[in-house]
């Protein structure tokens, strides 16, 4: 392969349709009122900003997860595929999934064991956007640890 | 307004210098690097690159301190190029040329010197919508310091200061006015002259962030009238962490030290410090000496091709690239100000500046994507952010050829 095809395919790999069609549509996108849990992700080098909002029920699962904010394709695509994987979680499941989800995208120490985040690893190859990717799963670990300030990718 | 020469390559010296810059021979992803990030931090020619390894090879020693020879090489070097600065900006005089780390620490040193000791409640600073976070942040910080008010004049949508506004907050309560000389994110040169006409009338003092104006245009702080200009060497072609504040001596012979040290003082005494003369008295501590050296190799170089055919030169070039972008499926100007520097802001779609910059640079195409340190812009145009090309000397019609299909492809990827 050529370094302009192999290039290509690798672009290909970082905006996979499943990344694009989330960042057109994001799923469970605005505001959940009364959230039991919620957190703000901020990425300041390109100014995305994401909130994450969570209702976790006595049960200690989550029954309802929705996100607001803007960004670029990946971490709206990335927010959209967290909202989807860690609907009906319990907390300790979402906080392994979030475990998985950052270890994998900044080491590639984990295997993530689900499907659709999987679209997520073509972003491995660019490490400058990896903060992009993770940017709502830090929020995600912010709002179940119920940290008050902002989570930062930095 | 100057008029854009016709050739086809726009028949002017500045297109040889491209070979002066060794950034520039090489690839990027594969592809021959297209640095259109200039207005981010330029590139610097062998000339300013060999003085700085000169300098540290054969002259290093500490400045306006010792007998020996190496120390008296390098303050005679430093010295010189606060020389040569002062020449580019012609200043009435060396005094006036105080060496920064760069635009922001002239901007700080002005707003906590000269307008900290002024200023109180009910008095007030004012910017415009189109500053950077280096000309918004200092004046905010001193502004809480004395109880003083930011006051911000606006923008009209092609990304111009509205001077009636402008003029009509120009009150006696403004201590100073700080504005750009070109706006780093959509390109505007402030008619500056204008302006500070405005501003004497009033006897407001005027700080002008020059950070953007250097690289592109003849200045002449005399000519401008303003009372202080602030620039950046890493801006036009020379090292990083320098910089410098020029000031009117009257001004700066009036304001108390920003900061205490060594080489600021000409005697010290537990009773107290008689403070060094002008510009010496705002320079504390070992200064950056390569970096200054270097930034004086780079005012040479920029005299010897003339800044007046830098400008001819870029205004053609960002004509074509303009040009060429209007031709482009999608592509949306930002900032279309009648009166541009080559720079220019804009949005692909929808697509997100960050995505366009990956896949740009995988293209071996490098432009800045985001709020470009001046969110206060982005938010009056209701964008997150965008794509910014912005061209030095060293560019040419080549480049703008390799950004267009790079950003065609961007748009089939979006689809």
């Amino acid at each position: 392969m050529t370094q302009a095809a192999m290039q290509d395919a690798e672009l290909q790999d970082l905006y996979r349709e499943l990344i694009l069609d989330h960042a057109r549509s994001p799923r469970n996108f605005g505001r959940l009122d009364n959230p039991t849990h919620a957190a703000e992700g901020i990425n300041p080098l390109c100014g995305d900003k994401l909130k994450l909002y969570l209702r976790v029920g006595a049960d200690k699962r989550v029954s309802e997860i929705c996100f607001e904010g803007s960004g670029c394709a990946i971490s709206v695509a990335s927010a959209s595929l967290l909202t989807e994987a860690i609907a009906n979680l319990s907390v300790t499941e979402a906080e392994a999934v979030f475990e998985a989800v950052t270890a994998r995208l900044t080491h590639g120490s984990a295997v993530i064991e689900n499907e659709k985040l999987n679209a997520l690893d073509g972003v491995r190859k660019y490490p400058l956007r990896v903060k992009c990717a993770t940017l709502a799963w830090h929020a995600l670990h912010a709002a179940l640890s119920n940290q008050a300030a902002p989570a930062k990718t930095e | 307004m100057i008029q854009p020469q016709q050739s086809s390559d726009f028949g002017s010296a500045v297109a040889n210098c491209r070979k002066d810059f060794p950034a520039l021979r090489q690839t990027v992803n594969g592809h021959p690097l297209t640095y259109l990030d200039s207005a981010a931090s330029s590139q610097q020619p062998t000339v300013v690159i060999d003085a700085v390894a000169r300098y540290q090879c054969e002259d290093h020693s500490n400045v306006h301190r010792g007998v020996h020879t190496l120390s008296a090489r390098a303050t005679d070097a430093y010295e010189a190029a606060r020389d040569k600065l002062c020449g580019f900006i012609n200043a009435a005089s060396r005094s006036e040329i105080v060496l920064t780390s760069g635009t922001t620490e002239s901007v700080n040193l002005v707003a906590q010197s000269f307008c900290r000791p002024r200023m109180g409640p009910g008095d007030q600073v004012l910017i415009t919508h189109l500053e950077h976070h280096s000309n918004i942040v200092p004046w905010q910080i001193v502004c809480e310091q004395t109880g003083a008010e930011l006051v911000v004049a606006p923008i009209d949508d092609a990304g111009q200061v509205e001077l009636e506004p402008l003029f009509e907050l120009m009150t006696e309560r403004v201590m100073i006015l700080a504005i750009g000389h070109v706006s780093n994110a959509l390109g505007t040169i402030n008619p500056l002259r204008q302006i500070i006409d405005q501003a004497q009338r009033q006897d407001i003092p005027v700080l002008v962030d020059g950070a953007q104006g250097v690289p592109h245009l003849v200045i002449d702080v005399q000519e401008l009238g303003c009372d202080f200009y602030a620039f950046s060497g890493h801006k036009m072609f020379g090292p990083t962490g320098t910089g410098v504040l020029y000031g009117r001596e009257s001004l700066l012979d009036a304001m108390p030290p920003y900061q205490g040290g060594g080489d600021m003082i000409l005697e010290v005494s537990f009773d107290g410090t008689v403070f060094n003369d002008l510009p010496h008295k705002f320079e504390a501590g070992t200064p950056n000496i390569s970096g200054v050296i270097g930034h004086g190799a780079a005012v040479d170089y920029l005299q010897a091709i003339g800044m007046q055919s830098i400008h001819d030169y870029e205004m053609a070039l960002h004509a074509y690239m303009v040009s060429e972008l209007r031709k482009t499926d999608g592509i949306r100007l930002i900032g279309t100000a009648d009166n541009q520097a080559s720079v220019q802001s804009f949005m692909l779609n929808d697509i997100h500046p960050h995505d366009l910059g990956t896949i740009l640079d995988q293209q071996g195409v490098a432009i800045r994507t985001g709020h470009h340190c001046a969110m206060p812009v982005m938010e009056r145009f209701g964008l997150p952010g965008t794509a910014r090309a912005s061209l030095g000397l060293y560019n040419n019609r080549d480049d703008i050829d390799r950004l267009i299909p790079a950003l065609e492809k961007a748009r089939r990827i979006f689809g």
